[in-house]
């Protein structure tokens, strides 16, 4: 495609003298990179749609399993969570996960497979630095501020709603 | 709760359009996946704050609880919960609580991989 592009400007070049100062060289390479992070762009967005909603789909699948287990419905979403953070991190283990995420990128990062990536992978990682400053201290360098700011506006939130409920007299 | 297809539709839409948008984030800004990952969590709040995320894992089930807006509607869920049954106190302990479950499999199983396996760049 963008090989017959070329040369289409090429011949515009050929054919018109100011087409051709515009179309020189530098900016026709800088339209062709354009036009190919455009492309990678799209191609990033359909991997990450499909990887992400095919795991919501398996999660689905867990929960209905776990459902013929327990009563709750909230029960069966977390075991569902904790199945997919084990599964990911296995993944992560093997060293599969990475070679899935380096393609799926947002796919992968935004459900719940993606947080337990960030502790496990960091925690293999620095497992020659020793299993107190190594392992343990390293799982939380992206889990830590996910709990830091997730509890903090938690918080945040539950200061609001007690307020609100106090004013409206149902606590 | 009845086994649906259309439900792993649902689910397959939603949760794929939640890490879409966090792709055209990644690609069309500078942010890292770390904060993706800390936006997503507190968006959760937010929008279980203003009653949009209950409805919508109503509709589309683990679509939108495994994403981790997911985890910080379990967050705010959780606070709630709390403070109705034991007032001012809940709003400390509420949040974390309720996820505690997803956080300690998380710690626990990174500990056990970190025993497990070596790290295949070194």
């Amino acid at each position: 495609m963008s090989r017959e592009l070329y040369k289409f400007c090429l011949f515009v070049q050929i054919i018109s003298a100011e087409w051709g100062d515009f179309l020189n060289r530098q900016e026709y390479i800088e339209f062709a990179e354009s036009r190919a992070k455009r492309t990678t762009s799209l191609k990033n967005c359909i991997w990450a749609f499909v990887v992400g909603g095919f795991i919501c789909v398996i999660g689905q699948l867990l929960v209905y399993a776990y459902m013929n287990v327990v009563k709750e419905e909230k029960t069966a979403y977390s075991l569902t969570s904790v199945t997919l953070v084990f599964l990911s991190g296995l993944l992560t283990g093997i060293g599969r996960f990475d070679k899935l995420a380096s393609r799926a990128g947002a796919g992968t990062l935004v459900p719940i497979t993606g947080f337990a990536n960030a502790v496990a992978s960091p925690a293999i990682e620095a497992k020659s630095e020793g299993y107190i400053k190594g392992v343990a201290a390293q799982m939380f360098v992206i889990a830590g501020p996910v709990i830091v700011y997730g509890s903090a506006s938690s918080v945040i939130y539950g200061i609001i709603y007690y307020i609100s409920m106090k004013i409206a007299g149902q606590i | 709760m009845e086994f649906d297809i259309l439900m792993l539709l649902k689910a397959f839409l939603v949760g794929g359009a939640l890490c879409l948008i966090a792709q055209i984030l990644i690609d069309k800004t500078k942010l890292t996946p770390a904060y993706i990952l800390v936006g997503y969590v507190c968006s959760g709040v937010l929008l279980n704050a203003v009653g949009i995320y209950p409805k919508l894992i109503k509709w589309a089930g683990a679509g939108a609880t495994v994403p981790l807006t997911g985890f910080g509607n379990t967050l705010a869920e959780g606070v709630k919960e709390a403070i109705k049954k034991d007032g001012a106190f809940g709003i400390l302990y509420g949040g974390i609580s309720a996820t505690a479950a997803g956080i300690t499999a998380a710690i626990l199983f990174g500990l056990l991989w970190s025993l497990l396996f070596k790290s295949k760049n070194k």
